[in-house]
């Protein structure tokens, strides 16, 4: 377990920027970015930032050019970050697949609008078999402490990671705390490359082995489809709440998770036993939480702002043992950014309440 | 420290009584088997950039950066560290490292269907920036991996895959001269187009690149050397007619000459 030293005061920071801090002080001295709202204030930190600490930033002419900016960076083995919004992200893709593949560490993070990029984020919007670890904060403190966890395990893995963030969390100012953390249990980096003084040369690609003289694309990829089960194994993280002796449980991630807990809150208050469930990993799920909830409940209630895409890993957890009932959706106001009625704590409430009373419509 | 290269590979020992070498197999080439034609001429481009490297010293601080083409058989047998980028994206990769490793002396390797067709945007805002990175544009005027397609430089009247009468104005658009492009961008401080098809051109060549590698040791801008190699495979020519076609077709539209520098 890694020890952690608090950096500093507490300071007021908004979401973004916490984050980016977050990541220098985690050690990342590359950043690529194209502008995009809402992940815009992250670059714009990062530009004046990194050049403070010896650092690069990259206003990019294109996703795909910064994308491939933090290829060359992170190849090099300098701990490197990218973020965007759903959109954006969509132009990465390839990079991202062949990153994977290549097995080069690095951090993404997508702001979204709303979380429609689920799918996109958690089954890969590009080729091949690879996966992303993806870990969906839903305070500013906490994507500080995620976005520093972020760039270990993608260093552990040897596998790019991404922070899945919205509007709020870009947005919303919060006290936070910084942590110093101890990495020394992570691997060298004989991958990166470095120009061969001292050694023999190596090449790092998606295509074939490190090693010269051996062009086997069947090793590499194989390489990279053995880390899936052990990634699926050891990195699900959950956060639950009142399932003692709940009789309906509320599975949300991210921001819009932080209203399920207070709507939950307001549940108990009127005496209707409600818990929750908060995936914290979204890609490993953590599908065992999910399945203990189902064990305990009438019923799952499943938050989430876009037409349903968590809940079929939700319902691969609970195979069918209680109804699982989607009781989130589609909600923007007229900004398009995900910040929507649907958000409403009483609107929660209500709907929570009417899985507890049976009247909801399990998903097909 | 250079890789290990068996005797078999280093190919056969000069004869007894040699006055004067005229060609070796470089140093840093640990293999001389690759997948490429009878013909080709991408093998000729990287002795001449391995022998550069070897003479100016720079193997230890050398990063390539790979495009995808036939020349990606390349990285694999030769002793210099390379980092894969994917097609039409070297020159961003190359920029990300470079800005990470100031000291390294980065070159991007890429064909005319990654840098002219699939990646003309990323070349032309990393020359804009003035990265300090070379780039080596093996043009051959078609998509040689892919088995024979038109590419950005395919010049009109050539015959590829998807242009079986002949690339048409019309029909398929002109050429882009990618080097005359990019020679126009403040960033740039070196552009040159040479060509391997005769002796004499090879020669030439093998001192642009050393003027372009030595544009970025000395911190000017972006440099880039076009050179321009033979595909007897995709030009529909026998082996042995390669340079001459090279010379009657590619040279017209893509004069041998230093453009900028």
């Amino acid at each position: 377990m890694m020890q952690l030293e608090p950096i500093g005061p507490r300071v007021l920071m908004e979401g973004s920027h916490a984050l980016a801090e977050s990541a220098v002080q985690a050690g990342c001295r590359f950043y690529a970015g194209y502008p995009i709202t809402p992940s815009t204030e992250i670059l714009e930190y990062m530009a004046t930032r990194l050049p403070q600490v010896g650092g690069v930033c990259m206003n990019a002419e294109s996703e795909i050019e910064a994308i491939n900016m933090v290829w060359g960076a992170a190849g090099c083995g300098v701990r490197s970050m990218i973020a965007s919004t759903g959109q954006g992200i969509s132009l990465m893709q390839e990079a991202f697949a062949e990153m994977a593949n290549a097995q080069i560490p690095a951090v993404t993070v997508n702001m979204c609008r709303g979380q429609a990029d689920y799918f996109q984020a958690t089954r890969g919007g590009g080729h091949g078999d690879y996966r992303f670890i993806v870990l969906a904060p839903s305070t500013v403190q906490e994507a500080v402490e995620l976005t520093a966890e972020a760039f270990y395990l993608s260093d552990k893995w040897r596998n790019p990671v991404m922070i899945f963030g919205d509007f709020l969390l870009a947005h919303t100012t919060e006290a936070v705390q910084f942590h110093r953390r101890d990495e020394r249990d992570l691997p060298p980096k004989d991958w990166a490359i470095t120009g061969a003084k001292g050694r023999r040369a190596i090449t790092l690609t998606p295509l074939g082995p490190a090693e010269k003289l051996s062009t086997d694309p069947g090793k590499a990829l194989v390489a990279t489809a053995e880390k899936i089960p052990k990634m699926k194994a050891a990195e699900a993280r959950v956060d639950v709440g009142f399932l003692d002796d709940a009789e309906v449980a509320v599975v949300a991630f991210g921001c819009p998770a932080r209203f399920v807990k207070y709507a939950v809150r307001l549940c108990r208050e009127q005496g209707l036993k409600a818990g929750y469930v908060r995936p914290v990993s979204l890609w490993p799920f953590p599908s065992a939480a999910v399945a203990a909830a189902a064990g305990r409940v009438k019923a799952l209630a499943v938050y989430e702002l876009n037409a349903g895409q968590m809940i079929e890993d939700v319902q691969l957890a609970v195979l069918g043992r209680v109804p699982v009932v989607p009781i989130g959706g589609v909600s923007h106001d007229h900004s398009g950014f995900g910040v929507g009625p649907a958000l409403e704590p009483e609107s929660i409430v209500r709907r929570i309440t009417e899985v507890y009373q049976g009247k909801g419509q399990a998903a097909a | 420290m250079t890789g290990e290269r068996s005797a078999r590979d280093r190919g056969p020992a000069a004869p007894p009584g040699l006055t004067k070498v005229v060609a070796a197999t470089p140093d840093l080439l640990l293999s001389q088997h690759h997948s490429l034609c009878p013909g080709c001429g991408e093998p000729l481009a990287l002795r001449t950039i391995l022998e550069v490297i070897a003479e100016l010293g720079l193997r230890d601080r050398t990063i390539c950066v790979g495009g995808i083409g036939c020349y990606t058989a390349f990285p694999s047998i030769i002793d210099i560290d390379v980092l894969q980028a994917l097609h039409g994206r070297a020159p961003s990769v190359a920029t990300g490292a470079k800005r990470v490793r100031p000291d390294a002396f980065v070159f991007t390797l890429q064909g005319d269907g990654d840098m002219v067709s699939e990646g003309l945007q990323e070349v032309v805002h990393t020359a804009a920036r003035g990265e300090r990175i070379t780039a080596v544009l093996l043009n051959n005027g078609v998509f040689g991996e892919t088995g024979g397609h038109m590419t950005a430089t395919s010049v009109l009247g050539q015959r590829t895959k998807t242009t079986m009468a002949g690339r048409d104005q019309e029909a398929h658009g002109h050429p882009i001269r990618i080097g005359e492009l990019l020679a126009q961008l403040d960033g740039t401080a070196y552009v040159a187009r040479g060509a391997v098809h005769t002796p004499a051109a090879i020669a030439w060549t093998k001192r642009l690149i050393r003027d372009a590698f030595q544009t970025q040791l000395d911190g000017k801008g972006f440099s880039m050397v076009e050179v321009l190699t033979m595909c007897p495979t995709d030009w529909y020519v026998d082996p042995e007619k390669g340079p001459a076609w090279l010379s009657e077709h590619l040279e017209a539209t893509y004069p041998l000459r230093v453009i900028k520098g």
